[in-house]
């Protein structure tokens, strides 16, 4: 899930303008193919300007705390040269032939519209412009915008927008390409720290989560699917669970196969959801388990042992000979390390809700991903795609786990055989017990040093999951990682095998893996090359330049990479003695088009226990930081999401299904355990690309470092085991 | 069977069975969506309302259980003065990310407020370790914490 290369030239960005309801400007955007005439019917009003001023943006993506709802209208408002405090949003409906891509994956969101929407915000301040100086008989040239406000500068005449919103809406839209932009130095808004445009709504608990939704004469649903994965209903005891008061309908859903699709299981529908969950425990439900029932977390590493010691399915990449050059070198190190299964556990669990009538179906849902959702729902109910209508709501969460939309056509399947809207509620242990989960896996690591420590070698044998040369879901791997391209013999080799248990990408996918083992890997060869871990990475990286081809998703600057390592090694403080049991550990890590380095500064107690005492964070994700607050945020969140994982987190699959099932024994960070986390941002002459995930992936591995730092112990398998850190 | 409980200052009835936990009876019987959903364990805290002041999970808190005691809710949190300081600290200092934990973090930050006006980090961290933020929000949670328990000035 690496990002999608942006649309290049053969499509154009057009603009339509029209009258709003009541008199104001109303400005929509769209795609064309280069040289065709924009749509007629493509009107997606994502501008409003009212005549009393008041501005409308419509936020078209999904809103999963990532903070898109408000950075991405930012972009709008400063190049239409408004005061935020006059912006209303709106949330979309999910509709891509009208509003383009609506997914939240990726960190793409700003990647993708940091130039686009405010071209269009800066078409509508033309606009304005333009019908002020008609107003007046001037030219355009001698007019110029403060928020909200067109003034002519030789006598300095004004006029709000609202004015002029009417007259604006007959203006021709100017040229998207050529229309000017503002200086960077003359933002107000992009740049400065905005709080969330919800929060006042969430502070006082308003309905605005998918769980919220409440329709009138509205039925509410539990739904229990085989806890081993793939397996069907053998019975159930339908009858037990409609005598529980309150409990409507019990049924089963035949379901098919596809494990991202409507699984087989047994729905239950009440007046309210305690009774829909009273009514499951009712049903007493006896599983025809499938073929993955004879899956466990243990095989899979007995099976990975066994191919790792057998010449590897395939190479996916190799440069140079890493078996001559191994044979030469000086000194060889070689590791195994592993990572387990992880589930996403966003707060709000998966929950939809789903109204069918007459043909028709009207879905309310938490998703990262609609439009998929839309066909999904259209394919297994036997509608036409455009009669799914998806009220995107706030997401409590996604990580990932929202891309997948499992629980919309359960959603729509129930409701339309209980003939009313239904709300389907999944428990936690529905959550944590059916995830997508992040795939486990298997790295088996050869490389060379010179006599001057310098890396000769580098030789990955992985072992996933996935059947010839297809692989399980966001089990794969970019060969083109660093030290790709960096060391003259390098190989990546691979070996699968077969899983039935569903996987699919977790913030910062594949990402979140690679950086543990390889930034953990470097450290071991820093440490048996003799030389600072720091120092080992700068010689690494090597000069300034560009690993691999500009413009190409997969190359790698190593100048950006040296500039945030030596600024977080002067922020942390790197080099400086720590006491005894206390030790800095360092990694980097390039994803979604973000350079980022850390150090960690972590304790390990006599007993094993590891704190986690502050982190470091250097960043370049180009020249702008849209809103410094959001921005701050999600660089934190990454990070202590991802302490809590490296500490704490697991999913173990015994006889096909997941042992855990809940928060206490799927442990989140808590507050208790959550360092300080200084963050600091690099400004490079790029441009600015997305924060929801590239934050994450150094930390295990920095975190990983530091124990070793504190305690000699080398971590090589997640989560950290304290037991294994144990020395008193 | 009818319960009759007190929230929010009114006293409602509800016809559900006893056992029914109080988040349900208030997000579905009340339309009080406020309380959250997290974990139906005790484990999250995303479901916290405060029952004669203390903060309680209402994800188990069987609704026989409530009795005459004091309901209150994030709804009517805004004409609490400490639950208005929070909110307003939590929306100036811009706390949410997703937001779904917040309402539960508040009602436990307005009962620890309520009897310990001025808390240390400690005394933040052990009144708040129940809560948990999947988006880790907890660095802005304790800073808006002490922003409210100043009334809402800036540290000096």
């Amino acid at each position: 899930m690496n990002a999608p290369a942006p649309a290049g030239g053969s499509r154009r960005l057009f603009l339509k303008t029209g009258l709003a309801a009541g008199g104001g400007l109303m400005l929509s955007f769209g795609w064309a193919a280069e040289g065709d005439a924009a749509p007629a019917a493509a009107v997606n009003a994502y501008i409003r300007i009212a005549a009393d001023g008041t501005v409308t943006i419509v936020s078209k993506n999904p809103e999963i705390g990532q903070g898109v709802k408000t950075s991405i209208p930012m972009l709008v408002a400063e190049e239409l040269d408004v005061d935020w405090s006059a912006v209303r949003i709106e949330q979309a409906l999910a509709d891509q032939g009208v509003y383009g891509r609506q997914v939240a994956g990726g960190s793409m969101a700003t990647t993708l519209q940091w130039d686009e929407l405010r071209r269009v915000g800066a078409a509508g301040r033309q606009m304005l412009i333009a019908a002020a100086a008609r107003t007046w008989g001037v030219p355009a040239s001698e007019c110029a915008t403060s928020p909200g406000r067109v003034r002519h500068l030789p006598t300095g005449r004004e006029l709000g927008y609202g004015a002029l919103a009417a007259q604006a809406a007959a203006m021709p839209p100017p040229d998207l390409k050529s229309v000017p932009l503002k200086d960077p130095k003359d933002f107000r808004i992009i740049g400065a720290p905005t709080p969330g445009v919800d929060n006042r709504a969430i502070v006082s608990g308003q309905p605005l989560f998918g769980v919220d939704v409440r329709i009138p004469g509205m039925l509410h649903a539990t739904f229990a699917k085989c806890p081993a994965f793939g397996g069907k209903v053998a019975r159930a005891d339908l009858a037990a669970a409609k005598a529980v008061r309150g409990v409507r309908q019990a049924f089963v859903v035949e379901g098919g196969t596809a494990l991202d699709g409507l699984l087989p299981g047994v729905a239950v529908v009440a007046d309210g959801w305690w009774a829909a969950r009273k009514g499951r425990e009712a049903l007493n439900i006896a599983w025809d388990e499938g073929p993955a029932a004879a899956q466990s977390s243990q095989g899979f590493a007995r099976r990975a042992a066994e191919l790792a010691a057998q010449p590897p399915h395939r190479t996916l990449q190799a440069d140079g000979d890493v078996d001559d050059a191994l044979k030469g070198a000086a000194k060889v190190v070689e590791a195994a390390y592993s990572y387990p299964f992880l589930a996403h556990a966003p707060l709000e669990p998966q929950n939809c809700t789903a109204w069918v009538r007459d043909g028709k179906v009207e879905i309310w849902a938490p998703t990262q991903n609609p439009e998929p959702g839309r066909q999904l729902v259209a394919k297994t109910l036997g509608v036409a795609a455009q009669d799914v209508t998806i009220h995107m709501t706030r997401c409590g969460g996604g990580f990932g786990r929202r891309l997948n939309n499992d629980y919309m056509v359960e959603a729509a399947w129930i409701a339309r055989a209980a003939g009313a809207p239904v709300k389907l509620i999944w428990s936690r242990e529905d959550d944590i017990q059916h995830d997508f989960y992040r795939p486990a896996g298997f790295h088996h690591f050869k490389a060379g040093l010179d006599k001057a420590g310098g890396l000769v070698a580098w030789r990955d044998h992985f072992v996933t999951f996935g059947e010839g040369e297809q692989y399980a879901r966001s089990a794969g791997m970019n060969a083109s990682q660093f030290p790709s391209r960096a060391v003259a013999n390098y190989r990546i080799d691979v070996s699968t095998m077969p899983l039935g248990v569903p996987t699919g990408p977790l913030r910062a996918p594949g990402n979140n893996a690679f950086g543990f083992v390889i930034q953990s890997f470097i450290d071991e060869l820093a440490h048996a090359a003799g030389e600072d871990p720091l120092k080992f990475r700068l010689k690494l990286l090597g000069e300034p330049r560009l690993l691999g081809k500009p413009g190409e998703g997969d190359s790698f600057d190593t100048g950006r990479m040296r500039g945030v390592l030596e600024l977080v090694g002067e922020k942390s403080g790197w080099g400086r003695a720590t006491p005894k049991g206390v030790g800095l550990g360092v990694a980097f890590h390039y994803s979604h088009l973000g350079y980022f380095a850390e150090v960690v500064e972590a304790a390990v107690s006599p007993e094993g226990a590891v704190k986690v005492r502050k982190v470091w964070v250097a960043a370049d994700v180009g020249s702008q930081i849209v809103n410094p607050s959001g921005a701050l945020q999600q660089v934190q969140g990454a990070v202590l999401d991802s302490i809590g994982q490296t500490l704490g987190q697991q999913i173990v699959i015994e006889a096909g299904r997941a042992v855990q099932s809940n928060f206490h024994d799927f442990p989140l960070l808590r507050m208790a355990d959550a360092p300080p986390v200084e963050v600091h941002f690099l400004r490079t002459d790029h441009p600015p690309t997305g924060l929801g995930e590239p934050a994450l992936p150094p930390l295990p591995p920095a975190l990983c470092n530091a124990v070793f730092a504190a305690c000699g112990r080398r971590i090589r398998a997640l989560p950290i085991d304290p037991a294994a850190l144990k020395t008193a | 069977m009818p319960y009759r409980i007190k929230v929010n200052g009114r006293e409602r009835t509800v016809d559900v069975d006893g056992d029914t936990p109080l988040l349900w009876v208030l997000r579905d019987s009340l339309d009080l969506p406020g309380a959250k959903f997290g974990c139906g364990m005790a484990q999250c805290g995303a479901c916290t309302v405060h029952v004669d002041g203390a903060p309680t999970r209402s994800c188990v808190t069987p609704i026989e259980s409530v009795g005459k005691a004091a309901v209150v809710t994030i709804e009517a949190m805004s004409a609490d003065p400490i639950g208005a300081r929070l909110q307003d600290a939590w929306v100036n200092l811009d706390v949410p990310q997703c937001g779904y934990c917040q309402a539960g973090q508040i009602m436990s930050a307005a009962a620890l407020l309520a009897r310990n006006p001025n808390p240390s980090d400690d005394d933040i961290d052990a009144a708040m370790n129940g809560n948990l933020c999947r988006c880790a929000t907890y660095l802005r949670i304790r800073q808006a914490i002490k922003h409210a328990a100043r009334g809402g000035k800036a540290a000096s």
